[in-house]
């Protein structure tokens, strides 16, 4: 029962082949059993859910949704304790599928990270390898559904941390286009370029979910759907398709074993019919420059709220701004901090344009740049992270390798462009160790997501990726 | 006030931040109802009490309401104009940063009574703090409670150019923004409830140069009279400063009621570093062909056309002024003046005279909402007009109708109160007096016209108030005048 898709399992319990409270009694054992850190909540015991797509599907939420009732924390010491009085849309929209809450996921704090390191409720492991980092800083929802701990699971990925945890976890994981889901109820990181979207075991799974999702919200005013709605894939092969591979991130900094499975993937795509050029993208390599100026300044403004006024961690302080500076100084991890300062001083006054301003221009170029891109292909192609899983502990004391990660997301996210990471094979990382997954990425132009999911899912086919770690 | 030889004769010229609390039904960004002087924190909700993963939603009635301020103030609208982010912490700003408009805002230029707009904007109100102790300021306080009703409210900012020259012209252009403001019903627009705030820039110059001298921002002047003295006063500290050779410090001032006087809030040094940034949750304001002719086409009559128009009926300047301070009262006489045969100068001092003395006598109320129908009112003016009653019992018939309701025809009739005007009978009461009272009567042939008072009072008296005082003045003069 814990084997089959999410797709198959709804279909199972509408037709009444499985029975839907086995099927989350199954699921709420198998998360019990939870020893990688990545639930910071899980239900008790789940209602029966109204029918619907999803009816009857437990789903593993990162803490950065605000789910009415159910304790939210983003992954942080400063929400420890709060309880919203509310529910986060894209949550609301999954429970009227039919969906449940199965539990809240691990990340890295305020989703600042890439590997699940900053979270103020300790560390995630990877399945894969215990001693290894899961990625983030979806970091907890994806070692849930490649541990095997939820039949599958939604996060966020603000500048890779949906496609480069699922990458590393050996997962599907698909970051919509800018505005096709609410971003109403999701903790704020930077609001440019937050999109919530699912991880899965596979490409089905993830549009089954994206489908729910997906709408305009009156109370999210830069949310608008995706016009023609999301219906399940079925392309068996890519002829006729065009898929470009930007020759500006061919970077030094990818590991072999991941150029060896990337290249392979270029095979497979040619072996199924589609065309393979190389493109030019001339301004994506500054994409983490850019993307660490926007980000950090946007999080320094919508991380000022909390300041132990209203709800949350309340510092000691005996006055006003001792009681802020307590607060925040105790509430936010190193790498919260580091972030917030970086944005406020990219907003301060003389420097905005230097930076915030330069940033949003450069941020407009890689939007160009893949205009044009996509005017004579239908797919850009990239490995999703330059590394399979790294050690726990490896990149910690090196912030800027530790941005790296997010080399070939990144742009994407500037650009607001839907994007998918589907695992294409397994590789040793190059200072030896074991095989571990590799992600391939796809991406295509704004609102293009079912061309998305079709090609992924005609890919996913005939890569036949195994799937599970051991054990 | 004339300033020391030496420094010249110093021009004052002062400018006007004023901010428009909208009359909308919910908030800037939310769904939370306004209010006033509710239960503290009953009007909140996740969004205006900035919890975790909230979004603001603009209000497009507050759009509208901007739109059309803009369109009175004859401003050029930004065809597409952003919201900005402005960054301080303090606990009445729940996100830690007012979603307000920067350098694109909603409207610029403009005029009014002779002073240039330089912008208006859209942004949202702060919550409201209460300072707990004695002063109920935060100096000195030991704690402070903070209300969530008011935080998100809608407000309009408008800024003048610093076109202003005294502090009575400040006072009388202040005015004239709140009843145009208030004849378009957006906003209450109520400076004891806070619905209209006005803080001043002001500074001081030679008189006939260009340059702008420093200027200072004064705050919390929350009545006209209170704006008009914290700007004199002002004023007059900035030209003793000056005369004793000083510079003036570019400073926020507060202005305390109770005494006058004007403290430093803040100094330039302490400035604020706001961060601006473009609000990346709400998209750009475009207004569109249609929303901007909704609003030129909501235009009232605006109360410089309206007093305008008054002076060319025959209303004095303050009459006039005085009316179009409240567009209901105006409507109310407008309507009277329509009614009635007399010059509508007669029916304007019955409204804001008569009228609306009787009601305060009574306690009822304003004449729009509480005098008789404008058609009864006129009817009144009439009788008088023509001499069937006197004045002073036009007075007393109003009295009735307030109290009882009813036509002033039938009211008349009922208390006996027609005027005496036959000559017969006038004249045989004239004669009557003057028997009675041969000194007041011989005073008058020799000059004295004082002496005539009594003589009218004798008259009056013997019938009960209804004789014609004029008819019966005429008279005594005709049969006791030199010659």
């Amino acid at each position: 029962m814990l084997e089959t898709s999410v797709a198959e399992a709804a279909r199972l319990i509408a037709a009444g082949e499985i029975s839907e409270a086995e099927y989350a009694e199954a699921w709420l054992g198998a998360a019990a059993g939870d020893e990688l850190n990545a639930y910071l909540w899980r239900a008790e015991e789940l209602a029966p859910g109204s029918g619907g797509p999803l009816g009857g599907v437990p789903v593993a939420v990162k803490d950065i949704f605000c789910t009415g009732g159910v304790p939210t924390t983003a992954g942080s010491r400063i929400l420890e304790g709060y309880v919203p009085p509310y529910t986060s849309t894209p949550v609301r929209r999954l429970a009227e599928a039919g969906a449940t809450l199965l539990g809240k996921t691990n990340m890295d704090e305020f989703a600042m990270g890439s590997s699940n390191e900053n979270s103020g409720y300790g560390d995630v492991l990877n399945p894969w390898d215990r001693g290894r980092v899961p990625g983030g800083s979806s970091g907890g929802s994806a070692a849930a559904v490649a541990g095997g701990l939820a039949p599958c699971a939604i996060g966020t990925d603000t500048g890779g941390s949906i496609r480069q945890p699922a990458a590393l976890c050996g997962i599907v994981g698909l970051k919509p286009t800018y505005g096709a889901i609410s971003r109403y109820g999701i903790i704020a990181f930077a609001s440019s370029l937050d999109q919530c979207g699912p991880l899965s075991r596979d490409v089905t799974d993830a549009a089954l979910l994206l489908s729910a999702m997906q709408g305009r919200d009156p109370c999210d005013s830069t949310s608008v759907g995706i016009a023609d709605g999301i219906v399940a894939p079925s392309r068996e092969d890519l002829r006729g398709l065009r898929f470009g591979v930007p020759r500006e991130l061919a970077s030094d900094g990818v590991e072999s074993g991941v150029r060896r499975v990337f290249d392979r993937t270029l095979e497979r795509i040619g072996a199924l019919g589609g065309e393979i050029s190389e493109i030019a993208l001339p301004h994506a390599e500054h994409g983490i420059s850019a993307y660490y100026v926007l980000a950090p300044a946007e999080a320094s403004a919508n991380l000022a709220r909390y300041d132990g006024v209203r709800y949350g961690m309340r510092g000691a302080g005996e006055d006003l701004v001792s009681m802020y500076e307590d607060t925040r100084a105790a509430g936010f991890g190193d790498e919260v901090k580091r972030r917030i300062m970086l944005g406020t001083y990219a907003l301060s006054s003389g420097y905005y344009e230097a930076y915030y301003g330069r940033a949003q221009r450069v941020r407009t170029k890689i939007a160009e740049d893949f205009s044009r891109a996509f005017a004579e292909l239908d797919f850009v192609v990239t490995p999703t992270s330059p590394s399979v899983a790294f050690e726990l502990g490896a990149k910690t004391d090196d912030p800027l390798a530790m941005y790296l990660n997010d080399f070939f997301t990144v742009p994407m996210s500037l650009a607001g462009i839907p994007a998918i990471s589907i695992p294409a094979g397994l590789a040793a990382p190059d200072e030896g160790g074991p095989e571990l997954p590799v992600g391939f990425q796809l991406t295509a132009p704004a609102f293009a997501e079912q061309k998305l999911l079709e090609a992924a899912f005609a890919l996913e086919r005939e890569i036949g990726f195994p799937g599970r770690p051991a054990g | 006030m004339s300033p020391p030889a030496e420094t010249g004769a110093l021009e004052a010229v002062i400018g006007l931040e004023i901010h428009v609390q909208l009359s909308t039904r919910t908030k800037m960004f939310c769904g939370c109802e306004l209010s006033f002087g509710d239960e503290p924190n009953v009007h909140t909700c996740p969004v205006c009490l900035a919890h975790p993963g909230v979004l603001p939603v603009t209000n497009r009635t507050a759009v509208a309401y901007a739109l059309r301020i803009a369109a009175a103030l004859g401003c050029e609208v930004a065809p597409r104009s952003i919201f900005h982010r402005k960054n301080y912490f303090y606990p009445d700003n729940p996100k830690a940063y007012q979603i307000s408009q920067y350098d694109v805002p909603l409207a610029r230029g403009g005029e009014l009574g002779g002073v240039r707009i330089h912008r208006v904007h859209l942004e949202e109100d702060a919550a409201k703090m209460v300072h707990l102790g004695e002063s109920g300021r935060i100096h000195g306080s030991g704690a402070s409670l903070v209300d969530f009703n008011r935080a998100g409210t809608p407000l309009v900012e408008i800024v003048t150019e610093p076109d202003l020259r005294s502090a009575a012209r400040v006072r009388e252009w202040a005015a004239l923004l709140r009843n145009t403001i208030r004849a378009l019903g957006v906003s209450d627009v109520n400076m004891e409830e806070g619905s209209l705030r006005c803080d001043a820039n002001v500074s001081v110059r030679p008189a006939g140069l260009e340059e702008l001298g420093t200027k200072t921002e004064l705050k919390n002047m929350n009545s006209f009279r209170f704006l008009e003295r914290g700007v004199e006063a002002e004023l007059e500290r900035q030209r003793e400063l000056i005369a004793a050779g000083q510079a003036v410090t570019q400073e926020t001032l507060h202005f305390h009621p109770d005494d006058g006087s004007l403290t430093p809030l803040r100094s330039k040094e302490e400035a604020h570093d706001y961060r601006y940034l473009p609000e990346p949750d709400l998209v750009p304001l475009a207004p569109t062909e249609e929303m901007l002719r909704e609003a030129r086409e909501s235009l009232p009559e605006l109360p410089a056309a309206r007093a305008e128009r008054y002076r060319e009926m025959g209303l004095t300047e303050e009459l006039a002024a005085l009316l179009v301070g409240d567009p209901a009262t105006a409507d109310y006489f407008e309507a009277v003046a329509t009614a009635t045969q007399a010059e509508p100068r007669v029916a304007a001092n019955w409204v804001t005279g008569e009228l609306a003395a009787a009601l305060r006598e009574q306690g009822m109320g304003e004449p729009a909402a509480k005098g008789p129908e404008p058609a009864a009112l006129a009817s009144l003016i009439d009788l008088v007009a023509a001499k069937r009653i006197s004045h002073g019992a036009g007075k007393t018939v109003l009295a009735t109708m307030l109290r009882e309701g009813g036509d002033p025809g039938d009211i008349v009739e009922r208390e006996g109160l027609a005027q005496i005007s036959d000559t017969g009978t006038l004249e045989a009461a004239v004669e009557a007096a003057i028997a009675a009272d041969p000194a007041a009567a011989d005073q008058i042939r020799s000059g004295n016209m004082k002496a005539i008072g009594a003589l009218v009072g004798a008259v009056m008296k013997q019938t009960g108030g209804r004789a014609d005082g004029g008819e019966v003045t005429r008279l005594l003069r005709e049969r006791l005048g030199p010659g």
